[in-house]
């Protein structure tokens, strides 16, 4: 225990080598961290101490840290991103509480294998995209935005789920592992627009078949994923997802 | 740590992209006939229901109205059509809705087989977590509730069976065959409360939050007026209200 502006933190991290040897949880001691530290920062003093002591640092990802990129994600306390409805790296010590012992995992999905401790491939999702998370058009200038007219609440729409960082939180909450809410927010995000339709119901298939061959899980409408969800993709895109997946069916796909 | 030498990555995902995808394969269809079939259901227990509530009518209302569902139809149909169309389409729905649930149980366990040393389950109701197990429950407790009512007929405290006010009487009289209603009764409240709003989330009909909103009351209610009305019988033949 210390004194009012730093904590003193146990933490319990999945330590592994690497995609191929099995993996444990290990202890840590960690002190004078202070309240005001991202959470990725308090792991940054953690890794500087294992570094000076000639230890393995722990590995995890992370790129703008203004939570917006999608790249940083952990199982915090059994929380996707820990307690607070926001990114790893936008969260902040003074969400714990002093003498705490923080259990942090990387995401578990057959579709997200462990590259090292806390690293997950999440290529799977690159794939999906691969799959219609798209449209196509005619490279050259930009057209004029207001040639084609979109009714302001779908654009809204539109706007709100393509927020979607594809940080994985979703799946990594989902006691099925499945990919939905991120294929519902994509789905969504591009059949509200005009531009969107002349592929959509093959993006939906396509997309679909993608998910369910990377390994994810089916939805049961559970709703932890949006629970989980930094940009809080509302739990609609399913339901649209499903919608959409239904309406290809009856168009003969 | 030992294991590889640092800095190696190995390959460690599929790269293949699927061709010729069909919607009629994804997991999405599953659910579908997963929701379909789970509506049926729901159509039935309100029926049901509708007819076990004719024992506070009394012997002789409750016996009609089973032996009006033979004659239902008829001339039309033969003696006992209508029953066993709707035992056709119940056991078809039944094969289905299991079928479509063993799968994407398997699917979800294989979707993740390194547990978690620690999850919440932030955001979700009791009852969404309840379905898989509760519908084991409700299958096992479908299977006690035939052979006890319609295939082999057991009447426990030894009386006659080919009265089916009477068999229901001597059935819920005894207190221990109330407790397993009961239970079943809880898990069938369980299950409808989450699947109702699930099936609607699955056909697309929650597009909305206004939609999400009312779908989770019509589920709600629906749960209450089912599970509730069922177990009203029971307990009333428990407490001799309703009796020979």
């Amino acid at each position: 225990m210390s004194d009012n502006n730093h904590m003193s933190l146990t933490l319990k991290i999945w330590r592994q080598p690497d995609s191929v040897t099995a993996g444990a949880m290990h202890t840590y001691q960690l002190d004078d961290v202070s309240p005001d530290m991202s959470f990725l920062e308090m792991l940054d003093v953690l890794n500087e101490q294992l570094n000076a002591k000639g230890e393995d640092p722990v590995a995890f990802d992370s790129d703008c840290r203004e939570g917006i990129c999608g790249m940083c994600g952990l199982m915090i306390n059994g929380d996707a991103h820990g307690p607070e409805v926001t990114t790893t790296c936008q969260l902040h010590m003074r969400s714990f509480s002093d003498g705490e012992t923080i259990t942090i995992e990387p995401w578990r999905a057959t579709a997200f294998p462990v590259i090292k401790d806390l690293v997950v491939d999440r290529s799977a999702f690159d794939r999906i995209i691969q799959q219609g998370g798209y449209i196509s058009v005619n490279t050259g200038s930009a057209p004029e935005a207001h040639s084609v007219p979109v009714p302001r609440d779908d654009a809204m729409r539109a706007f709100n789920v393509a927020t979607c960082i594809g940080c994985g939180a979703c799946v990594a909450a989902c006691p099925n592992g499945s990919a939905s809410l991120f294929m519902g927010a994509k789905i969504t995000h591009l059949g509200e627009l005009p531009q969107g339709q002349p592929e959509r119901d093959s993006r939906v298939v396509d997309m679909v078949a993608q998910h369910d061959h990377e390994g994810f899980g089916g939805c049961t409408n559970i709703g932890q994923c949006t629970a989980a969800c930094p940009k809080e993709i509302p739990l609609d895109v399913i339901s649209q997802l499903n919608k959409d997946l239904r309406t290809a069916l009856k168009h003969g796909h | 740590m030992g294991g590889l030498p640092r800095g190696t990555v190995l390959d460690v995902s599929t790269t293949s992209l699927v061709k010729g995808a069909r919607a009629s394969r994804s997991t999405i269809a599953l659910k579908l006939l997963m929701a379909v079939s789970g509506l049926i259901f729901v159509g039935f227990v309100l029926a049901h229901m509708y007819g076990n509530l004719k024992a506070f009518s009394g012997h002789d209302a409750f016996n009609e109205y089973a032996h009006h569902l033979r004659v239902l139809g008829e001339p039309l149909l033969p003696y006992s059509g209508f029953l066993w169309i709707s035992r056709v389409v119940l056991l078809l729905a039944l094969v289905v809705h299991v079928y479509a649930a063993v799968t994407l149980w398997r699917r979800a366990k294989a979707a993740r087989t390194v547990p978690y040393v620690m999850k919440k389950s932030t955001g979700a109701i009791f009852a969404s977590r309840l379905m898989r197990w509760g519908g084991v429950t409700l299958l096992l407790f479908i299977i006690w509730h035939l052979l006890n009512f319609t295939v082999g007929k057991v009447n426990v405290q030894g009386g006659p069976t080919n009265d089916p006010y009477n068999l229901m009487v001597d059935t819920f009289d005894t207190w221990w065959l109330t407790l397993i209603y009961l239970v079943a009764m809880l898990a069938l409240g369980a299950h409808l409360h989450h699947g109702v709003w699930s099936a609607a989330q699955t056909l697309g009909l929650t597009g909305t939050a206004a939609a999400r909103a009312t779908w989770k009351k019509i589920a709600f209610a629906l749960a209450l007026v089912i599970s509730v009305g069922f177990s009203l019988v029971p307990i009333f033949v428990l407490a001799g209200v309703i009796e020979k």
